[in-house]
């Protein structure tokens, strides 16, 4: 269960922000490719555990999970790769290479100041 | 008032620093390291025991074993004839950089041609955190299905190789439903450059082209 690490790792930076914005943070913005294997519900549960006590208490996590993209080899267009059905959605081609999954992002904090 | 603050912070950035000095370390020894990764069972030790003690005479292999518990795969190693390090996780579904940095320094790199880490049993979690390694070896054994690469795409959309292990079980007539071809279509539509290898750890079959593209490997750096 990595999510641990996961919710850990954003609890300190979330954290670190807090004590620099001198504000109360409500909802952290997270994003993540397909391949990070990133389940919402447990890592919700996660950071809701070790939060507690801590300016983070009552943070809200939103995450957005970001498709796998893949390059045609034949049109060279890019598309979302789905394991179901991989196939160029331009030209149907089943020759593609798959692009560099989105990174784990801790992208914005929004804080209530005052 | 809200205010809004953007980070764009890798989440994962400590693991990463890890990783980033355990590629520095590699590269300046000029040592080759590469993480195999597989779900329990698919005889990820037995593959390791029997490439040593095949390999010992040619070039020095050094294994670093990840398990939650005990210190039995490290001895297996042991015995066959290759020097190895125990990280026990404690529970811990993968392996960190860092661990692997503390282990990186209880090896006698010197002596060392390549070091393969064993990974913690488990198809998901380990493919998410790098380690510094210069490629990943995926593991697939026979009896496990063949619709792993399906099911878990992002192991074999990173690994440089895709070992098939227990082939033997397909030769005896076992009632195994495991379509090879199939496997190697759908892992190589993840990954073109995929290498795969047909092999039993139990009786050889298949071994000396995993061994070849090793000995290959071991030589980038020297």
């Amino acid at each position: 269960m990595h999510e641990s690490m996961v919710a850990q790792s954003l609890l300190n930076t979330i954290c670190a922000e807090a004590a620099k914005q001198n504000g109360r943070p409500i909802l952290a913005k997270v994003s993540c490719g397909t391949f990070n294997a990133l389940n919402d519900d447990i890592l919700g549960m996660a950071f809701e555990a070790i939060s507690k006590g801590t300016v983070c208490e009552e943070t809200r996590l939103e995450i957005k999970h970001k498709p796998i993209r893949a390059k045609c080899r034949h049109c060279q267009a890019e598309f979302d790769f789905q394991i179901a059905n991989p196939t160029c959605g331009q030209c149907n081609s089943d020759k593609f290479e798959l692009l560099p999954d989105a990174p784990l992002l801790l992208d914005e904090i929004e804080f209530e100041i005052g | 008032m809200n205010k809004r603050v953007q980070v764009g912070k890798k989440i994962l950035s400590a693991n990463e620093e890890y990783a980033q000095r355990n590629r520095q370390l590699l590269s300046q020894q000029k040592k080759v390291c590469l993480n195999m990764i597989s779900s329990p069972g698919s005889g990820k030790t037995s593959i390791l025991a029997r490439t040593v003690g095949e390999l010992k005479d040619k070039m020095g292999i050094g294994v670093i074993e990840g398990d939650i518990q005990t210190e039995l795969d490290a001895e297996r190693i042991r015995t066959a004839g290759a020097v190895a390090v125990q990280i026990n996780t404690e529970g811990a579904c993968h392996l960190s950089a860092a661990q692997v940095n503390t282990a990186l320094h209880k090896l006698p790199l010197e002596k060392l041609d390549l070091i393969i880490i064993e990974n913690v049993g488990n198809l998901v979690c380990p493919s998410a955190f790098e380690l510094g390694e210069d490629g990943k070896i995926a593991v697939l054994s026979v009896a496990e299905g063949d619709d792993k690469p399906v099911k878990y795409p992002a192991l074999f959309s990173k690994s440089k190789v895709l070992l098939i292990n227990k082939i033997d079980l397909l030769d005896s007539g076992a009632l195994v439903d495991f379509d090879v071809d199939k496997v190697k279509a759908d892992a190589r539509k993840l990954n073109e450059q995929i290498e795969i290898f047909c092999i039993s750890a139990k009786t050889g079959k298949g071994m000396n082209d995993w061994y070849d593209w090793l000995v290959h490997v071991a030589k980038i750096r020297t």
